[in-house]
């Protein structure tokens, strides 16, 4: 294996769970509600998935549970902004706060458990061709299902009626309703989905990442994954770009770091940020539709009846 | 009438006074403050294993509090808040808690502080620290002889004296058996994020490293070694669980001997800001059992950790070598003095990296 094989390898397994939360996040704001309880939903999903999979000794159910975990929480989310039309933003953080104290409370008996690794894809002949084999025929499901989840999600927004209608929701609620779509059902099916792919990212974490599970394993991917979709105009496309950017940056500052690269780690530690920031800003720069957040992001709505 | 409010009021005082310290000679509150999740089964891990034993220990008489995963750089807050809550006894146990925990100590003269791995004391500010740099030239040993690329690697957390001083010992220790030997350093810039920790070994080990050490809290750098095949060591606490193939050994911080005597001395009116430097030879340090090698490589192994309890052995014996091949100033006798490594910030021969400044 050529290192820049083994490179890619290790960008796939970083990126993955910052796609899938980025994707999830990226529907539900392009219905109109700005959902910060990333990290807290992503905090539940992988103790609820770890807890799940050590439980019923099952990977499969663990990815169930852990995409299940994180749904639950959004509900509560849901209620808080959709039911009773409170503030999305304090929402949000206290979300995030509730699912890390949670997720501390569902994982702890499963602390100092171990899982085996999560099965690959292993096609004969082609899982071994060199370099393309591994990264592309060689990958676990859930990576695959991340690819499947950013082209189906930029399909259904741009060329669907369902996802017209979930834009025209986000982009003006007020029209909208008058036009008769309903507004907080589909916000509502919006802020499950976010919710479930936050789970499924945070099982990623405990299940094929680090393959254990502790408190505060998240380490602020949620955050990651919320400022993607900002930087990625809130289109599937850049976030994928967006979040293997952010891998491969982050994977390559280790490698020139342990090729003694003689800059300071510091600064090569915040090189993903910045470079990831940088052109994703590049590219919003250029176009020269609206960059824009969909006009009605974290405006409550109430129905006038 | 208003002077009968202020008669009362005064009584109340002088009452809430009296019980007060009547409630002080009841119970000692102790406080802790983690760098890291309890959970992570590693350094707060030990420290936390540290705060039951004093429970064990004191029973009724003491009364004890942690706040896990305090961010260093917002300390001063959590810290305050444990001294409003009557913690007469608090313990920050992070390198980067020093400076806020000196503020705080300022702030609050009758609470004593006790800060791990920092040099900045006060009247009111012991400090303490382990040896871990001994149980590093031991594991540097063994992987010197267990390697097979003669390329070992390191996952550092932030380049601080304390972690420079333990990669000299296990360069030094790796060079003292194996002559031709080559290391390579990562930092995670982080104490505690699995992910990371795990890409950092990867890199690692993508570069020809066959042996991972870490010096970052959980066990994401062992058990990455563990799943390609190749060895590493545990870091703080015994990882064995989660690498039982690759662990070799671990360097275990047990620190119950000294929070029990530390809070003795507090309940029996004894307590000093002192300064506590424990290795192997006070059991402030712990090998893990020695595993998955060979027994010359073990005989090796327990030969070494008994010189050094003994202190027939120095890791950083005289002359030591910098990057640049002169010798370092010896101002401990034989060996480098305390100060010296205390705070360390250069790397010795042979390691072909810079020191982050």
């Amino acid at each position: 294996m050529t290192l820049a094989e083994a490179v890619l390898l290790t960008v796939i397994t970083a990126s993955t769970p910052l796609l899938i939360a980025a994707i999830g996040e990226l529907l539900a704001e392009r219905a109109g509600v700005l959902n910060l309880g990333v990290e807290g939903m992503m905090a539940v999903g992988a103790a609820c998935a770890f807890a799940a999979a050590v439980s019923l000794d099952s990977t499969l159910g663990g990815f169930v549970a852990g995409a299940g975990a994180g749904m639950a929480l959004s509900l509560v989310f849901a209620f808080a902004v959709l039911g009773v039309a409170a503030n999305q933003v304090a929402s949000g953080l206290a979300l995030t706060i509730l699912g890390l104290g949670l997720s501390g409370v569902i994982g702890a008996p499963f602390v100092g458990a171990r899982r085996d690794p999560i099965a690959h894809l292993s096609l004969p002949g082609l899982t071994d061709l060199p370099f393309i084999g591994r990264p592309l025929f060689g990958q676990d499901p859930i990576v695959y299902l991340s690819f499947a989840l950013a082209a189906a999600m930029a399909w259904f927004l741009f060329r669907t009626r369902g996802g017209l209608t979930l834009r025209a929701i986000g982009e003006d609620h007020a029209s909208a309703h008058a036009l008769g779509l309903p507004v907080l059902k589909a916000r509502f099916l919006a802020i499950l989905f976010g919710g479930a792919c936050a789970g499924l990212a945070g099982a990623y974490l405990s299940l094929v990442y680090t393959r254990f599970w502790s408190p505060g394993m998240t380490g602020g991917r949620g955050w990651i994954a919320l400022a993607l979709v900002v930087f990625a105009a809130w289109r599937p496309g850049r976030a994928l770009a967006g979040a293997y950017l952010f891998g491969l940056a982050t994977v390559l500052q280790l490698h020139a770091q342990a090729g003694a690269i003689r800059l300071p780690s510091q600064l090569l530690s915040a090189m993903p940020y910045l470079v990831t920031i940088l052109a994703l800003v590049i590219l919003a720069a250029r176009d020269r539709r609206s960059t824009g957040a969909p006009a009605s992001l974290g405006i409550p709505f109430v129905p006038d009846r | 009438m208003y002077r009968s409010i202020l008669a009362a009021a005064a009584a109340a005082v002088v009452l809430a006074g009296a019980s007060g310290a009547a409630m002080a000679q009841e119970k000692l509150k102790i406080g802790f403050i983690y760098v890291g999740p309890v959970g992570d089964h590693g350094w707060s891990y030990q420290h936390d294993q540290g705060r039951k034993a004093i429970e064990k220990e004191f029973g009724s008489r003491v009364e004890t509090t942690f706040v896990e995963s305090v961010s260093e750089t917002d300390a001063e807050r959590p810290i305050e808040q444990l001294v409003r809550t009557g913690h007469k006894l608090i313990f920050t146990t992070s390198f980067g808690f020093m400076n806020p925990t000196v503020k705080v100590a300022k702030k609050y003269p009758d609470v004593r502080f006790e800060h791990a791995t920092g040099y900045l004391r006060e009247k009111n500010l012991a400090t303490y620290a382990a040896k871990f740099h001994e149980g590093r030239y031991i594991i540097g040993q063994i992987a010197g002889k267990m390697t097979k690329s003669n390329v070992i690697g390191y996952v550092g957390a932030y380049p601080i004296p304390e972690v420079i001083a333990g990669i000299n010992s296990y360069f030094l220790g790796a060079q003292s058996v194996n002559p031709n030997v080559k290391i390579k350093i990562v930092w995670a810039n982080t104490w505690f994020d699995p992910g990371k920790e795990s890409d950092a070994a990867k890199a690692l080990l993508d570069q020809g490293v066959d042996i991972i050490a870490q010096h970052t809290d959980s066990p994401a750098p062992l058990q990455t070694a563990e799943q390609r095949g190749k060895l590493g060591f545990g870091q703080a606490s015994d990882m064995e669980r989660f690498a039982p193939k690759a662990q070799l050994t671990a360097i275990i911080d047990d620190w119950s001997g000294y929070y029990v005597s530390r809070v003795r001395a507090a309940l029996d009116g004894k307590w000093e800001s002192i300064d506590t430097w424990g290795g192997l030879d006070t059991g402030m340090v712990v090998m893990a059992p020695y595993k998955n090698m060979p027994d010359d490589v073990k005989k090796l192994a327990q030969d070494t950790e008994a010189a050094i309890k003994s202190g027939a052995l120095n890791p950083f014996k005289c002359p030591v070598l910098g990057q640049d091949g002169k010798e370092i100033e010896c101002k401990g006798g034989k060996s480098l003095s305390d100060e010296q490594i205390l705070s360390m910030n250069f790397y010795v021969k042979g390691i072909e990296d810079k020191v982050p400044q």
